[in-house]
């Protein structure tokens, strides 16, 4: 049997929305920019996307940018921010996404900004009262902290932290990858400047993300080229990448709570199973507190074992796909930033499940019951 | 009617299956460990030798990106800015497309120091004023392989010569070229070329660059995209298999029938030229200059141009380029030529490809003609 389990790397495909990008490659296949009924057909299919992607997020038209994906929309954020509105001063976490942290390192070895990590506790969470600190000393700094952690699943509180953000004058960057299409944003209450969102993590095509940006922040492209997106990212549009977004993300909002429910039901049926069957499991971070982590994350630390090293190619072998991540114990050896920076112990062994609506029980079911095999205890003799 | 293949061209059908079936049926990360991972990896192993052969390169010194504006704006910005490169001279040319323009006039805002080297009445460009502009400061070269306007092909072994001479990077956007001409990059000595797939039948939203093993081991190109590190770290974002997948599919099948396609589409593109040139007044822009076998670039004395397209609503032709179609302004490409504004916009580019037809090309005539009578 197999199972897929690494859904916050990338999700499948809902046949839905292939039906929604199919006329695009076929018989739509003008180029968006051009004045003929070719390229206007697909102006317009691009369009609709738009609104449709701001409707459910009760943004305007105007305040979303297609991109090639959620990499490409943070990366637009951070370095549009910094070099349009001249801040020298950027906050972050050891926990991000490399989209936000490699990004907002490159800055600072190039001296363009000094930047501040948030201390983060060994759960994983922001120590608001530091942030506090740091934006006191910096005010008028870009803010990147993430929603929801793709490794261990912890949500940040996005209103304290856009309360804090509106009361330093800071920029606040939220890295919502992945949040979005799984917990409803409106960006009505939310008072982040930009958030994005990768398709790929909520059943649409990989290579397609956008930007949202607050009305009243102006930042210049980081992609130069021809006039599209309002002269804000140079390049042919993406359209049936796009046209697929705005339907995957229709779904998401439509089936939200359905979905919600059921993936819930799995995570914990997950973490109640191993906790049963596995002695001395844990879980990462905020994990396996359901009402504050994404429900479909967990991240599972597994007792010392002679298997350990071996963990992720025998879950494969039974078909399992699933997610490493190991504590960087030594130089060398490359491992999760997050679980390093959570200082977990380096003689446990780590494993990412994350699941989708697609998931069912029986897979849920499958993978503990191969983990419970591993780690069986051996007699003592 | 569709005669606008140089703003974006139809999905061959084979290539869309190749897309559907990987949408469908391949939805791994390529770079998770797993098995679904592997089998998304080698996709995008087997679509990087399928390019490389068609360019004489090696499959490691290909890098995929959103499309070649991606691509142009991380070479471009990649060497300029690398934190060792202390070279602020570029040397490009003002028909270039907006892509490389737009971001060599930022690089200007920033302090760089740029030579537009000027092209003549047919388009083409003074290699001996080439090598005048290089100075021991001249960081790169970059020049387009073929106008997507005019059609005109620049000598590129020749720069390339020129480049290497001089010490300089040749950064070539090869859009309107790769997939339709024969191609070697070393033979060119290219540094970097850039590619797009929706100029070659295969989907938007996919491109690519080729950087030479020499130039990414002197470690002197920075990524522009910072992340996950994907691309060997020069370009991060999750990998788009599925359109990779139909870019090598593109890549295969162009390398089969580049010659057929040739031999058929220049015979249209012929019979259209001769026709256009017994009109009034009608002159073929780069004419003199060696050109590819699928654009025409016309200017007819007095023809008005955006209202024969919005007239003629069923046929695709463009005034321009397609980028800057929204806007009714003269082409900066004839501009550079020297058209004045009023011949500048009596212009319309035709650009051919594979599923045109003879009819084609008589119903275009038609219509030109039927418009010119009505005035």
């Amino acid at each position: 049997m197999k199972a897929y389990l690494d859904n916050a790397a990338t999700t499948r495909l809902d046949p839905e929305v292939l039906e929604a990008m199919l006329p695009l490659m076929t018989e739509q296949f003008g180029n968006p920019s051009s004045i003929h009924a070719h390229g206007r057909a697909v102006r317009s299919a691009l369009e609709r996307a738009r609104k449709t992607v701001a409707g459910l997020l009760h943004a305007a038209p105007a305040e979303i940018f297609f991109t090639s994906g959620g990499t490409e929309a943070d990366n637009t954020a951070i370095r549009g921010s910094i070099e349009t509105l001249g801040l020298t001063h950027a906050i972050t976490s050891p926990l991000e996404h490399h989209a936000v942290l490699h990004t907002l390192e490159h800055l600072a070895r190039q001296g363009r900004i000094t930047l501040s990590l948030v201390r983060v506790d060994e759960k994983g969470q922001i120590d608001l009262d530091h942030l506090e600190e740091l934006l006191s000393t910096q005010p008028r700094a870009l803010v990147s902290l993430m929603h929801g952690n793709n490794e261990i699943g912890n949500l940040l509180d996005l209103d304290a932290v856009g309360e804090l953000c509106s009361r330093y004058d800071a920029i606040f960057h939220c890295d919502t990858v992945q949040t979005m299409g799984h917990y409803p944003h409106d960006l009505q209450q939310l008072s982040a400047h930009f958030i994005v969102g990768a398709a790929h993590k909520f059943h649409g095509p990989k290579g397609v993300g956008f930007l949202y940006v607050r009305p009243g922040t102006r930042i210049h492209p980081f992609v130069h080229g021809g006039a599209q997106e309002r002269n804000m990212r140079g390049g042919t549009e993406n359209v049936y990448g796009i046209v697929g977004l705005a339907k995957a993300l229709e779904i998401a909002y439509r089936d939200m709570d359905e979905h919600r429910r059921h993936i819930e039901g799995l995570k914990k049926r997950m973490i109640d199973q191993l906790r049963e069957k596995i002695e001395g499991v844990l879980f990462n971070g905020l994990s396996a507190d359901l009402d504050r982590s994404l429900y479909t994350v967990l991240s599972v630390s597994l007792p010392p074992s002679d298997i350990n090293d071996m963990l992720l190619f025998n879950l494969d072998i039974a078909g399992i796909s699933a997610s490493g991540g190991s504590a960087c114990s030594s130089g060398s050896e490359v491992g999760s930033h997050v679980l390093g920076a959570l200082q977990v112990p380096a003689d446990r062994a780590n494993v990412r499940f994350s699941f989708s609506k697609f998931t069912t029980a029986q897979e849920v079911d499958h993978a503990v019951q191969v983990v419970a095999e591993l780690y069986k205890r051996e007699p003592i003799c | 009617m569709y005669l606008d293949y140089n703003s974006t061209t139809p999905v061959d059908k084979r290539v869309s299956e190749v897309v559907f079936q990987t949408l469908t049926d391949v939805y791994g990360n390529a770079s998770s460990q797993h098995s679904y991972g592997i089998r998304a990896r080698l996709l995008v192993d087997e679509a990087r030798s399928s390019i490389a052969k068609v360019i004489g390169s090696v499959k490691d010194e290909i890098y995929f990106t959103s499309g070649a504006t991606e691509s142009i704006n991380f070479a471009l910005k990649g060497l300029a800015l690398h934190p060792r490169n202390s070279k602020r001279h570029i040397i490009t040319c003002p028909t270039e497309h907006k892509a490389v323009l737009e971001t060599c006039y930022y690089l200007e805002s920033i302090g760089f120091d740029i030579d537009y080297l000027p092209v003549n009445e047919h388009g083409v460009i003074d290699l001996e004023k080439l090598s005048s502009l290089i100075k021991q400061d001249t960081l790169l070269i970059c020049l387009m392989w073929v106008n997507n306007e005019t059609g005109v092909i620049h000598p590129i072994e020749k720069i390339g010569e020129i480049a290497k001479e001089a010490g300089a990077y040749f950064v070539c956007d090869g859009t309107q070229g790769v997939g339709k001409l024969p191609i070697n990059v070393v033979e060119s000595n290219i540094d970097i070329l850039c590619f797009s797939g929706h100029k070659m039948y295969a989907p938007k939203g996919i491109g690519g660059l080729y950087i030479n093993s020499y130039a990414k081991a002197q470690n002197r190109i920075q990524p522009l995209l910072h992340g996950g590190a994907q691309e060997n770290g020069l370009r991060s974002g999750t990998y788009n298999v599925p359109l990779i997948a139909g870019l090598g599919k593109a890549f295969e099948i162009s390398l089969v029938e580049m010659e057929t396609n040739k031999i058929f589409i220049e015979s249209l593109r012929n019979k259209a030229e001769q026709e256009l040139l017994k009109l009034d007044g009608a002159f073929i822009n780069g004419k003199r200059a060696p050109r590819i076998f699928n654009t025409v670039n016309v200017s007819i004395l007095g023809f008005d141009t955006d209202v024969f397209i919005g007239i003629n609503k069923d046929i695709a032709i463009s005034n321009g380029s397609a980028c800057n179609s929204s806007l009714i302004q003269p082409s900066h490409v004839l501009l550079a030529m020297g058209l004045s504004n009023s011949d500048a916009i009596s212009s319309i580019r035709i650009s051919l490809g594979k599923d045109n037809t003879n009819d084609d090309i008589d119903l275009l005539l038609m219509r030109i003609h039927d418009f010119m009578t009505l005035l």
